[in-house]
């Protein structure tokens, strides 16, 4: 039996330590994805709820045609969007534009402000504690859809399939969030490690 | 060189600006470029140690995006929760 069938088997026989590993491993990835399609915590909060709630009755139904992940993360989603729409807020739509700023290259589209060197050397030059909030701070600013596929992406490990199938994006549009999100994040990191404008 | 191969060379379908690259790479980190056009961008790359830095340096935001660990749940919380599984127990 796989992670999820084990997992699901201990849920469905009422295995309370079980459920408390999977609020652990997803609740608060939940909760940051509901924040961005609801207007409040509070609303987020209780879309979360809601959604273990689904869950846990749907149980049952639950074949097993996607991961246990995908499942959640769709009720999830669904929920929080229809709440959201709900509360009448407008989805962000994607920025357009330039990833890099168009100042940095010459007339000939080669670079005029080279992006300078720290790839290999980020974590020697900020310590662990500010990288992380500086990253946190990244992706608090990305906009909507940018910042979810991001933090599913890269924060949480999904693959690209999985985030097209719970946020209902296509794969086209998912890489464009993904590359405008992930552009900024470098960005972020760049302000602090030198290169760029300042 | 010869006139001709300056131009060849100019009008070669290698010659992939910079700021066109900064555009392609998470199209190559995804693995979903043509043949053709991800040969054209490596060929680009060998040759240009700012791309290759740029490239590198998105590779390594990704790298220590995967490290943010997320917030813990609150006491409150897991015990509301705790007590919505016990509840859905005895429902069912």
């Amino acid at each position: 039996m796989d992670a999820d069938a084990t997992l699901l088997a201990r849920l469905r026989d009422g295995d309370e330590q079980a459920f408390t590993d999977l609020v652990g491993r997803y609740h608060s990835s939940m909760l940051r994805l509901a924040l961005s399609f609801v207007s409040s915590q509070a609303v987020a909060e209780e879309v979360v709820q809601d959604t273990w709630l689904a869950v846990l009755r749907g149980l049952g139904r639950f074949e097993g045609r996607s991961s246990l992940r995908t499942w959640l993360f769709t009720i999830l989603v669904n929920r929080a969007r229809s709440t959201g729409a709900r509360e009448a807020r407008t989805v962000p739509v994607a920025d357009a534009g330039p990833v890099v700023d168009a100042s940095r290259f010459g007339p000939n589209g080669a670079w005029a402000v080279p992006p300078e060197l720290w790839a290999e050397e980020a974590e020697n030059r900020i310590d662990a504690v500010k990288l992380s909030g500086l990253l946190r701070g990244g992706l608090d600013g990305l906009p909507g859809r940018q910042r979810d596929v991001v933090l599913l992406r890269d924060v949480d490990g999904m693959s690209s399939a999985e985030v097209c199938q719970v946020l209902a994006i296509s794969e086209a549009n998912q890489r464009v969030l993904l590359h405008r999100g992930r552009s900024k994040l470098r960005q972020v990191l760049e302000s602090e490690l030198g290169g760029g404008p300042r | 060189m010869s006139f001709l191969s300056v131009l060849l060379r100019f009008r070669s379908p290698a010659e992939l600006p910079c700021q066109q690259v900064v555009e392609m790479v998470t199209d190559y980190l995804e693995g979903v470029m043509a043949t053709a056009d991800r040969r054209r961008l490596e060929h680009h790359l060998a040759g240009c140690p700012h791309c290759t830095e740029y490239l590198a340096q998105m590779r390594e935001t990704i790298r220590l995006a995967g490290r943010v660990t997320t917030e813990d749940l609150t006491p409150e919380m897991r015990t509301e929760l705790t007590d919505l599984y016990r509840r859905w127990r005895t429902e069912g």
